[in-house]
């Protein structure tokens, strides 16, 4: 057999350990015990697979070797009376499940992390600690917060958790439109932490975007019946197809229209056009669907010029009727200034209540611009800056006031 | 089964009109009728107004009596419920019936175990 290098072993760590903690906290009832226990599985698989290779199953053996680590370490933790050992050892019972109910203990577990009585940036830590195997250095890392922060805000998520009894549980056919809704919105703040952040480390970022399509493709897997499951997983990678052509060499943003259409990413485009056109025959749309369509739409365009813009005005109008927002508005003038001008993308624009939204004061500027308004246009691109933080962002903005007069 | 906390945070100032709070009271009980007959139920009350409390506080070995409440807020809390159920998410369907009908934010909250539990 061939010898195991400790990438490798990394590697299987990652994809498999999701599926074995959510089997261990099934058969713990215990999110402590059972991540523990994996992380013990690991440590055995380290010493052990580089002289005996892998083995033929190697979730089945990491799944195996933690539940005995486990039990072993609950037993001796038992015997100078840990209550909570003792608890998730009358827990622990049984053989472990065949390969349907493993399927169920992941997808049990999504919604254990994404419980909306749990916060927003707790649903992100824990999905990504639990189902992604990243290390709380790793999320502290790509949300630039401090370690031991990190570490509080798990630890204070697994404590209500427990404390509380959320369960673990698939919800509902009543609860599972909003459950789920909540599971959508988590991976897609993770894709989206990725894709927009340019502060901080840009590979850790980037390794978001990378473990939200993992999510994603997970969650297709579990509930291919679910429209708006693969509706996000298309977007995420028509969005993640543009990656290598929104920046320039030293980091700086591109817009859609001057990007290198060349450098899009056709292995991705096809791969989130099949799922579209899935979804369209399907016919339940809903809203991460519609942006996925809109992404498809631009993905066969050659150019801005060659861009079917009716026909994404149209998703846009789509989109607002299903999910009314001033943000889908202003996205839906960008499209109706191709389409009609942006005289009347600005009439759009002028309209809605987002003096706060950097990208409010962008998109004005850019259309007061191109209608040749450039004082006013300068006065906008001064409100975009003061309402970003994103360096790129605020670079591109600036080179755009200049260019108002040098031109 | 766990026992959890229902608290109700009332605003300060004046009560609803007397035929909106008979109305919401016939609710609650409706409500607590529905508790009792699924095994749920384990205490349920309103309180008086905070300016009826009194604040009983060890100091030096002697305990004082002093005019309450013990904090002074814009909300306080104007009545409980007390539930058992299997997990959270049982408490919040009962929760979720209470705001419904009281129309007031609701607190859902877990008691620690005790030994014995």
């Amino acid at each position: 057999m061939p010898a195991l290098t400790a990438s490798e072993i990394e590697r299987v760590f990652r994809e498999e350990y999701g599926r074995a903690v959510a089997v261990l906290v099934r058969y713990f009832g215990d999110i402590d015990v059972a991540e523990d226990a994996v992380q013990d599985a690991f440590t055995a698989a380290v010493q052990r697979w580089p002289a005996t290779g892998l083995p033929p199953g190697p979730a089945g053996w990491i799944i195996t070797t933690a539940r005995n680590r486990g039990i072993d370490r609950l037993r001796r933790e038992a015997s100078r009376a840990g209550r909570h050992a003792q608890a998730a050892l009358l827990h622990a019972g049984g053989e472990p499940e065949p390969e349907g109910a493993v399927r169920d203990d992941r997808l049990r577990l999504i919604f254990t992390c994404c419980h909306p009585a749990l916060g927003t940036a707790a649903q992100v830590a824990l999905t990504l600690r639990l189902l992604g195997g990243l290390s709380t250095a790793e999320i502290a890392h790509a949300f630039l917060v401090p370690e031991p922060t990190m570490a509080q805000r798990l630890v204070r998520a697994k404590g209500k958790i427990r404390d509380a009894r959320i369960p673990y549980r698939i919800p509902t056919d009543a609860d599972l439109p909003d459950r789920l809704r909540a599971v959508l919105a988590v991976v897609y703040l993770i894709f989206n932490e990725g894709y927009t952040a340019s502060s901080g480390d840009r590979l850790i970022r980037e390794d978001l975007c990378a473990e939200a399509i993992r999510l994603g493709w997970l969650l297709a897997g579990l509930m291919p019946d679910e429209p708006e499951v693969m509706g996000l997983l298309a977007l995420m990678l028509l969005t993640e197809s543009r990656r290598a052509a929104r920046t320039t060499a030293s980091g700086g943003l591109v817009l859609l229209a001057d990007q290198d259409r060349g450098r899009w990413d056709r292995g991705l485009i096809a791969e989130g056009r099949a799922i579209v056109r899935h979804c369209l025959r399907r016919g339940q749309p809903g809203p991460y669907q519609i942006q996925a369509a809109i992404g498809a739409v631009h993905s066969t365009a050659a150019d801005v010029a060659s861009t079917d813009w009716r026909q994404i005005v149209q998703l846009y109008d789509q989109l607002a009727a299903l999910a009314p927002s001033p943000v889908v508005s202003l996205h839906r003038a960008v499209a109706v200034a191709e389409m009609a001008g942006p005289e009347a993308a600005l009439a759009l624009v002028d309209d809605l209540d987002l003096g706060h939204y950097y990208l409010f004061h962008a998109v004005r500027a850019d259309l007061l611009r191109r209608l040749g308004r450039p004082g006013e246009a300068a006065l906008a691109y001064d409100a975009a800056i003061a309402r970003t933080a994103n360096a790129a962002e605020r670079d591109f903005l600036a080179r755009s006031r200049q260019a108002l007069t040098g031109a | 089964m766990k026992n959890y906390l229902l608290s109700v945070y009332q605003p300060e100032g004046t009560p609803p009109p007397p035929e909106v709070l008979e109305k919401i009271m016939a609710d609650v009980a409706a409500v607590r009728d529905e508790m009792k007959a699924a095994g749920a139920w384990v205490f349920s009350g309103g309180l008086n107004s905070p300016s009826t409390a009194t604040v009983l506080r060890l100091d030096g070995g002697e305990v004082l009596t002093t005019d309450g409440p013990f904090l002074e807020g814009k909300e306080y809390l104007g009545g409980f419920t007390i539930v058992t159920a299997p997990d959270l998410d049982a408490a919040l369907a009962w929760g979720r019936k209470l705001a419904r009908v009281i129309t007031l934010p609701i607190e859902v909250r877990p008691f620690a175990d005790g030994p014995g539990d």
